[in-house]
């Protein structure tokens, strides 16, 4: 039986590579795909932590965190295509219009 | 070592090393794939929790939702055959230093707090308590839920359609 | 033990649906045929019954051409999804009770996981994947214009899709696919409570298969072939392989939820005994199917095709509302009934 702390570990090594990426990398895009990986091992740590105290509301919280997920990605990938159609890149370093 | 503990470290490593296949390709659509590995891991890990209802939820959502649109957003800013992706020079030196704060901070939590030794029961069926759960406690945020993707969709469409030159 | 019993069923019903498929294209180009005051393909055999071998030998000996300019790994693997998708789906479709054989009861689901709609709705939903990826890797405007129409008309009607089915599942309280076929074969077939989910869904498969006359996602007069365009030899006859599975994997779905599954009214099968029941049941699945495969192909050398803007509107002014408006009253009336 594998205890409750391995799914927690490995939720967090999920973390951190979610924020390495969101801090190292410039394309919009892979960005926003680490940040789905944030959100992801957030869901496994509530759905660890449901199973194991035996409560389903853990699992209603990843239902709603799955929804606000969708929302996002789809408003997010509009503001990247908006941005592609406008500057014609999606690296971040080159859209710092507000600093000359 | 039974089934269990197998899948478990088979899943766990799939997940891991996609999810640093993101992070660290250099090739767009590669990342892309690595996600869906990963998603894909996740989902595996749900269904080893006995979590059968939201594994498919994930792959309903992630795989055939969000990820469909970030290959999409993929497709529309590269062509098929120049897909690199810069990595960060400036930004590296701070970026290691606030992602070694977290991991610090997060294997401290782990390594000091106790875990309950319990183990979890299977549960038979998930849909069934989940969708009295979100009808009964929690009908509010559920309405709230709907309501937010509502306005996430019209927000998206206005902002992604392209302006009309003709303006009033 | 279960997993080598898993494995056989695999096996047998993958070969199964395999023939069929290719007995399929034939029956297709028949069917066509007839409709449009031709013969059809004669000369492979006697009534040109060995076509489809002919078919498969020269799909697998031409050669596979990859453009220069693709992006070769996307363009491999696209063809890949697209098939392990649709034949996926099979897993949890029930063909017929259960056969015994040496006292052993042996269930003909493959996987009987508690959520079987929603899984079939899933893999549906990653069907877009090997579309949109192929017309995307082959760096040719007309698959690009294909794969994207193809996403767009897929997602939009997998909504409709996935709520035209709730009322069948509000009504027999289960996402069990065997369930469900059970619930049906005591008394009144789903079709007679649900005929505007019904509708919607039959439409919305259409869709989903990418069939006429919503075959926007290759449209041969305007874009070629559409996003398999720049496909030949076996990764383009995967692209069809699983054209045709997803028919049988749509129509079977009907069947299951919509007419009963493998049961038949009025039958009592406990007086057949279980093996020769299940072969009852099994030959009732797939008469049915056939049934179902024929309207598919009926419809398709019937009707012409919707235009984009035409299909969209469909999509989301009339279908979306229209199962919304179903999902309603059907709520309203189990209330009232209760």
């Amino acid at each position: 039986m594998i205890p409750l702390g391995y799914y927690i570990a490995l939720s967090a090594a999920l973390f951190i590579v979610g924020v390495v990426g969101v801090l190292t990398l410039r394309n919009a895009i892979v960005i926003f795909m680490s940040v789905e990986l944030m959100l992801n091992s957030a869901n496994l740590a509530l759905i660890a932590f449901s199973a194991y105290s035996g409560d389903a509301a853990g699992q209603i919280l990843v239902f709603f965190v799955i929804a606000v997920a969708a929302a996002e990605s789809a408003v997010g990938l509009a503001i990247i295509i908006a941005l592609f159609r406008n500057k014609l890149t999606v690296n971040i370093d080159e859209v710092n219009v507000l600093k000359w | 070592m039974n089934w269990y503990d197998i899948l478990f470290y088979a899943f766990a490593l799939i997940t891991v090393v996609s999810a640093a296949g993101v992070v660290l390709s250099r090739n767009i659509v590669y990342a892309a794939f690595s996600l869906l590995f990963t998603f894909f891991g996740v989902a595996a890990l749900y269904v080893l929790l006995s979590a059968d209802f939201l594994a498919i939820t994930q792959i309903l959502l992630y795989v055939g939702g969000v990820l469909v649109l970030i290959v999409f957003g993929v497709m529309l800013t590269n062509r098929a055959n120049k897909v690199e992706v810069k990595h960060g020079g400036l930004t590296l030196a701070p970026a290691v230093l606030v992602a070694g704060v977290i991991a610090g901070t997060l294997i401290g939590v782990l390594t000091t707090t106790k875990w309950p030794a319990a183990s979890f029961e299977p549960y038979e069926e998930t849909a069934r308590p989940l969708g009295a759960l979100l009808m009964t406690q929690f009908v509010l945020p559920f309405e709230l839920a709907s309501v937010l993707l509502l306005v996430a969709l019209v927000g998206a469409v206005i902002i992604a359609r392209r302006e009309k030159a003709r303006r009033v | 033990m279960i997993a080598i019993e898993a494995l056989i069923k695999i096996v047998v019903l993958v070969v199964i649906i395999l023939t069929i498929v290719a007995y399929l294209v034939l029956l297709e180009r028949k069917i066509s045929a007839y409709m449009q005051d031709r013969i059809g393909p004669n000369r492979v055999g006697p009534k040109g019954l060995f076509q489809p071998l002919a078919d498969v030998l020269k799909l697998v000996l031409k050669e596979m051409i990859v453009p220069a300019k693709a992006n070769k790994f996307i363009h491999a693997l696209a063809p890949v999804i697209s098939i392990t998708v649709a034949v996926g789906a099979l897993a949890v479709i029930p063909f017929a009770n259960y056969i015994v054989i040496g006292g052993q009861k042996i269930s003909l689901l493959i996987a009987n996981v508690n959520i079987g709609v929603l899984y079939i709705l899933a893999l549906s939903s990653l069907g877009v994947y090997g579309i949109t990826l192929s017309g995307w890797a082959s760096n040719n405007k007309y698959s690009l214009l294909g794969g994207l129409r193809s996403s767009a008309q897929m997602i939009s009607y997998e909504l409709s899709l996935g709520l035209s089915l709730v009322g069948v599942l509000m009504i027999d309280g289960t996402l069990q696919l065997d369930k469900i076929t059970m619930a049906q074969s005591g008394g009144l077939w789903n079709i007679i409570y649900q005929p505007i989910g019904f509708l919607v869904f039959v439409t919305a498969a259409f869709a989903e298969t990418n069939r006429l006359p919503f075959d926007l996602p290759e449209a041969e007069p305007e874009l070629v072939g559409g996003y398999h365009t720049e496909y030949s030899g076996m990764r383009w006859g995967l692209f069809f392989l699983s054209e045709y599975t997803n028919m049988i994997v749509s129509s079977a779905l009907m069947v299951t939820l919509y007419f009963g599954g493998w049961s038949l009214p009025f039958v009592n099968y406990s007086a057949l005994g279980a093996n020769l029941a299940a072969l009852v049941q099994f030959v009732t699945f797939f008469a049915k199917l056939g049934i179902l495969i024929f309207v598919f192909m009926w419809v398709r050398w019937t009707l012409p095709r919707f235009r984009y803007d035409q299909l969209m509107n469909v999509g989301w002014k009339i279908m979306l509302p229209l199962a919304i408006l179903n999902l309603l009253g059907t709520g309203a009336v189990m209330l009232a009934l209760k």
